[in-house]
């Protein structure tokens, strides 16, 4: 057992782990902080598979934008007289059903398909920032406009509908 | 090298968890979260895929689906702020003023 394979188990645990905790805990905040977990072992991830400036990308928006926005949200909306920090949960029968029904599916397309694989490469891994930044700036240069404006429109939209709308007078 | 399969059962097992989280919690910001955790599960297959393809174009997808995502926490908070101040409640099954 090499050292990425005790990595890749290692964070595949925490993933499940907290992710399993952001779903079934009864505390929010709880909820809050172990999203915060998930999204680091999802990061780990992707160093494992050579993608890193992405993982970096996922602590800089999910960690540090995300999560920050999910507390603020936490916060913002909890009495903070009666202190009713604890959720409950709604008809827990139907969703098992669904979700089994989803993961089962999921699971067995997975394993019953033969997903074509390259031959791997041997020797250190190349760094992705550069070969990215290149297709953004060619091959992807439209959507990543679209997505900058669609950034700003979320931005705009956002601020217009959280605001506190002035008393009629 | 670990097979592509764990990363694909993996990423199954983090949505699955998600549409549990989405189907089954009353707390919005709970079903919130849920959705975050559906779409890092996808992330994680498409950056999967793209390494053991040998090919980037995976890694683009996920930068796009970033953008979305962040898009929609903000939105998404606003109006679950937005809903909290209209009727002091985050609870979904609470709010049905929409249901006839």
């Amino acid at each position: 057992m090499s050292l990425i394979d005790i990595l890749f188990y290692f964070f595949a645990t925490i993933a499940v782990v907290s992710a399993s905790i952001v779903v079934f805990s009864r505390n929010i905040i709880y909820s809050a902080f172990s999203l915060l977990f998930t999204f680091f072992a999802v990061a780990g991830l992707y160093v494992l598979l050579n993608a890193d400036f992405l993982a970096i990308t996922q602590l800089l928006i999910y960690v540090g934008g995300i999560l920050v926005l999910m507390l603020f949200g936490v916060m913002l909306t909890h009495k903070v007289v009666s202190v009713d920090m604890k959720t409950g949960t709604l008809k827990i029968l139907p969703a098992a059903l669904i979700t089994s029904m989803i993961a089962g599916t999921l699971i067995g397309i997975f394993t019953v398909t033969d997903w074509r694989v390259a031959p791997l490469q041997t020797g250190d891994p190349i760094p992705t920032a550069k070969g990215i930044g290149e297709m953004f700036m060619t091959t992807w240069l439209l959507p990543f406009e679209v997505a900058s404006v669609i950034l700003l429109i979320a931005l705009i939209g956002a601020a217009i509908i959280a605001r506190r709308e002035k008393e009629a007078k | 090298m670990i097979p592509l399969n764990y990363y694909l059962a993996l990423s199954a097992i983090l949505f699955s968890i998600g549409v549990v989280g989405v189907l089954a919690r009353r707390n919005a910001i709970i079903v919130f979260m849920s959705i975050e955790l559906m779409l890092n599960s996808v992330n994680l297959t498409l950056v999967a895929f793209s390494a053991y393809l040998g090919n980037a174009t995976g890694q683009m997808f996920v930068f796009f689906v970033l953008t979305v995502a962040a898009a929609e926490a903000a939105v998404g908070l606003a109006i679950i702020i937005a809903l909290f101040r209209n009727k002091m409640t985050v609870n979904i099954d609470e709010i049905n003023i929409m249901k006839w």
